[in-house]
């Protein structure tokens, strides 16, 4: 029988036994709760061996491209090595390579690691410096074509992480980093689809990413990027993504602000909003959803009303944590 | 002699419903609050393991599960007028699948069956 590997010790399976059955029968407390592949609360991360197809085919396909799979429907055919979503954060050392201020309240950080990490862009990595504030940044590099990690910083007025990645942390100092996370990316299976994005502030960050990943990929559906923003000197990648939008004749860019009157092709009004009366029917549509939770969570309802299916729907709320 | 999970259409036929039924109990006002929370992903998960069980699909669900995990709505207010429109709607899908009258009859007795658990009764 094929064994099951968890935190570096091997336990075997028994006939007909489920990768639940055998974690659950050693003791391991792995939640679970309709053990019929629906629920998903038993799902872990595979990350060596291969899962089969049935533990796989209930989950969107960024989990199922990531080797996310359900263990109570899963009987494994080989030897596997799995984990617990929550508890892989292992810190590794970032180094500072660049920084530079894209807006009067956004700065962009490139960072080194000894070792490249493997990841997807759109993910997002957590970041701890040495007085241990930590807070998760979503990358906006593409493995494919950038060699460092980057990631974008929104001074925040309340957000000491973000006046202390602002303030102090220079070129050549060193930060731990924990990663990858997430699953909010670009997957390659429907290369026709039309693809809406909306982001909110910083929340542009994973979605260039993503967008980039798309584009680079190959994705031949139309794409629909909205950045949402207060201020028009917040839309801090507008001439980037112009240029992108020329170059690209599916790749069409929209910009609007909500704190301000917009100009020329600048809307005025928030991104979400602007967004759904453009694409009223999404039927078909990918959706990926990024930035203010509020957002996220109100475009997230109103994309599925319109005709979205829930799995084609990926998002990245950035919480903040209260500062006391 | 197959199941009604079967004859239904098994998981290919929760997978058609669980979109249509969803959001017909979202676009309801007066049921919409208890089904709105931060986590759509994991709720909608939630619906469909309720449609398989309504469906005579695999489930481990007990009556105690049913109430412990309803308990939090029912001190919100959960009563048998949400109770019913939230069954309404689960007719209104099955209809809007073709699905026919006496499936459509098992699938609302079984459902029906849960009620007492749900409002904690």
């Amino acid at each position: 029988m094929p064994t099951i590997t968890y935190q570096g010790k091997a336990y075997p399976g028994q006939p007909d036994e489920t990768v639940l059955d055998t974690l659950r029968r050693n003791g391991i407390e792995v939640p679970f709760s309709c053990c019929a592949g629906a629920c998903q609360t038993c799902m872990l991360h595979c990350l060596n061996g291969e899962v089969t197809e049935r533990s796989q085919k209930e989950l969107k396909p960024a989990l199922k491209s990531l080797n996310y799979f359900l263990a109570c429907q899963c009987q494994p055919e080989q030897d596997i090595e799995v984990a617990l979503p929550d508890d892989e954060d292992v810190y590794v050392s970032a180094r500072c390579v660049e920084k530079q201020q894209l807006s009067p309240t956004v700065w962009r950080f490139r960072l080194e690691t000894a070792v490249p990490m493997f990841y997807h862009a759109g993910q997002f990595v957590n970041l701890k410096n040495e007085a241990g504030w930590v807070r998760s940044y979503s990358l906006a590099s593409l493995p494919a074509e950038d060699e460092l990690l980057e990631i974008q910083v929104r001074r925040m007025p309340d957000g000491q992480m973000s006046h202390w990645l602002i303030d102090d942390f220079e070129v050549g100092m060193h930060i731990d980093l924990e990663g990858p996370n997430g699953h909010c990316i670009y997957t390659d299976g429907k290369p026709k689809a039309p693809i809406l994005m909306v982001g909110t502030g910083t929340g542009l960050a994973p979605l260039i990413g993503i967008l980039r990943d798309a584009l680079h990929q190959g994705h031949a559906g139309p794409i629909h990027l909205y950045h949402g923003a207060r201020s028009k000197d917040e839309l801090y990648q507008h001439t980037m993504l112009n240029e992108l939008a020329q170059q690209y004749s599916h790749l069409h860019y929209h910009a609007s602000v909500s704190g301000e009157e917009g100009e020329n092709e600048i809307q005025t009004g928030r991104a979400a909003d602007i967004a759904i009366s453009d694409h009223p029917d999404l039927k078909q549509w990918q959706i990926f959803l990024c930035g203010a939770p509020e957002m996220v969570r109100e475009m997230r309802k109103n994309a599925f009303l319109a005709g979205a299916s829930m799995p084609n729907i990926s998002a990245d709320a950035f919480t903040t944590p209260d500062h006391k | 002699m197959s199941t009604l999970f079967e004859k239904i259409g098994g998981e290919a036929a929760v997978d058609a419903a669980v979109d249509i039924f969803y959001r017909k109990v979202l676009s309801d006002d007066s049921i919409s609050h208890f089904f709105e929370t931060t986590d759509m992903e994991a709720q909608h998960a939630k619906q469909k393991s309720f449609l398989t069980m309504a469906f005579g699909g695999p489930n481990n669900y007990t009556g105690a599960d049913m109430r412990t995990a309803h308990a939090p709505l029912v001190a919100k207010g959960l009563n048998e007028s949400h109770f019913n429109a939230v069954a309404g709607h689960l007719q209104a899908t099955l209809e809007e699948l073709n699905v026919p009258a006496d499936l459509i009859a098992e699938v609302m007795a079984i459902a029906g069956s849960t009620k007492d658990d749900v409002l904690g009764l």
